[in-house]
């Protein structure tokens, strides 16, 4: 069995956000962000910390109420932030995109299995036998199968990240979001975990990613949006913004992470 | 039966004619012959009434402990008004309030179900602190992964954040029930009969009264060991999920 998303690259839009504003008190992190992907794309968001990149994918299944923005998504799903968004409009949304936290956020009281079941069987309806062998299935491809039955805490960090993965894969979503997956493990365990990343990414999975891995966002990105200040700086495909940044502000960037060590 | 009768009957072994033979008769056998009255008193009130209280205490706690989280600033202040007045009066004035008290307003009540509701609301007002702080102290994070895989604010909680609670509340609930335990001797003061109210009868009647009340403490000491041993198993294997 693959994990494979039904339908890759058709082209159909899949999700659009336009004018994303939010303030934490007199602090701007969203200055009107507008972005959209279709359906087997692969959308990566850089920039620095504080730039903003994790409310906006947090904006997109309502974990964070933004002041204004409306966020629609293919099925009829619309929610307009600005007029106070009804409670099952955020839930649809939540029903079609599923996400991968930097801190996994794995259930600790349930083992792995309970996690990834946790979804398909309390609020999808699938039937617990079904449940448990399509999570199998998905373990096994990840290279877990033997950590079916153990609990989060005898998982190490790549592990327990590929768990997360999985439980997010599990609900079978229109669209993954990854919030700075690889940016609380070791070094030697960031490896394992984009390596399924990638995996999903060819497979033709949708996917919103935050991250500092810039090498996972020029090999699999698809289009690259480059934040600071609450805005989106610059968008391309990842070779232009790479070798040739059209902004001074995705230069100093790109220049602080590939050479750390230089003078200004 | 009268109490009288209950008492002759009761220490009918120790003072057959209920005379001035049980001044005579010796501490050790009335000790004996005054075991099983006090520990009838805890197996028929003194356990029942705590762990009736207790539950519909618990139950009660958890609905105001979630008031008291709600967004609603109203239904918040109702939760905190009843555990300011529950906390903040003697458990001893809450229980005459319902038994003496309610009658001269029409509402009498008997004393087994005055001092459950006494109980039950007491238990409801502490344990909602300690619920509370176990639910918050369970990490935001998974409220948020509950919500990304599509749960419900109350399914979140029924699943992902109770069952977390729970095992941090353990410890502190396990306080809460067995200061319950040794409270429950205040309802002999309503009348009704438990382990404490027997000890008052059979020491009143022989006039043993260190030897009955050290026998009565004794009997609540042991009880409360039971309870700890059992606390300790219950924490055990809520632990299990959690490193060492």
């Amino acid at each position: 069995m693959s994990l494979t998303n039904p339908t890759p690259g058709s082209g159909e839009k899949l999700l659009d956000v336009s004018g994303l504003r939010k303030a934490f008190g007199s602090h701007e992190v969203l200055r009107g962000i507008d972005l959209s992907i279709e359906r087997g794309r692969v959308l990566v968001l850089i920039g620095p910390s504080g730039s903003g990149k994790t409310t906006v994918l947090r904006s997109i299944n309502g974990l964070e109420i933004p002041e204004a923005g409306v966020v629609t998504a293919a099925g009829g799903i619309r929610v307009d932030y600005a007029a106070k968004p009804a409670k099952k409009d955020i839930l649809a949304l939540r029903d079609r995109t599923a996400m991968v936290f930097q801190h996994y956020n794995l259930f600790p009281h349930m083992t792995v299995i309970e996690n990834i079941i946790e979804g398909p069987t309390q609020v999808q309806g699938v039937k617990k036998a079904q449940a448990i062998a399509e999570a199998e299935a998905l373990l096994e491809r990840v290279g877990l199968a033997e950590k079916r039955d153990v609990y989060p805490f005898q998982l190490s960090g790549g592990q327990a990240q590929r768990v997360g993965i999985v439980r997010a894969l599990a609900l079978k979503p229109d669209l993954l979001l990854f919030d700075e997956p690889t940016s609380a493990l070791d070094p030697e365990l960031v490896g394992d975990v984009l390596a399924v990343m990638k995996e999903l990414a060819d497979e033709g999975w949708t996917m919103l990613v935050v991250t500092h891995e810039l090498a996972f966002a020029r090999q699999v990105a698809d289009e690259v949006l480059f934040m600071d200040g609450g805005v989106i700086v610059e968008r391309g495909a990842p070779r232009d913004i790479f070798t040739a940044p059209r902004e001074e502000r995705t230069q100093q960037f790109l220049h602080r992470i590939l050479h750390p060590l230089d003078d200004d | 039966m009268t109490e009288w009768q209950f008492l002759s009957t009761s220490l009918s072994a120790a003072a057959p004619t209920a005379t001035s033979d049980v001044v005579t008769e010796t501490s050790w056998d009335l000790f004996v012959s005054s075991f099983w009255p006090l520990l009838s008193g805890a197996i028929t009130g003194t356990i029942p009434l705590a762990l009736i209280s207790f539950a519909i205490g618990l139950v009660l706690a958890l609905f105001v402990a979630i008031m008291r989280l709600s967004r609603s600033r109203i239904v918040s202040s109702i939760a905190r008004i009843y555990i300011s007045i529950i906390r903040g009066t003697p458990l001893l004035v809450q229980l005459f309030v319902i038994f003496y008290g309610l009658p001269s307003i029409g509402l009498t009540i008997d004393p087994w179900p005055s001092a459950i509701i006494a109980f039950s609301l007491n238990v409801g007002g502490y344990a909602a602190e300690v619920i509370r702080a176990a639910i918050l102290s369970v990490h935001q994070g998974q409220w948020e992964a509950a919500y990304t895989i599509g749960m419900s604010r109350s399914r979140a909680l029924r699943r992902v954040i109770l069952p977390q609670a729970a095992r941090v509340s353990v410890p502190p609930l396990s306080n809460t029930f067995i200061s319950l335990v040794k409270d429950t001797s205040l309802a002999s003061l309503i009348l009704v009969t438990e382990l404490f109210r027997q000890a008052q009868k059979i020491a009143a009647f022989t006039s043993e009264f260190m030897l009955l009340y050290l026998e009565a403490a004794l009997i609540y000491w042991l009880i409360c060991l039971v309870l700890s041993s059992g606390q300790g198993l219950l924490e055990k294997r809520l632990d299990r999920y959690v490193a060492h």
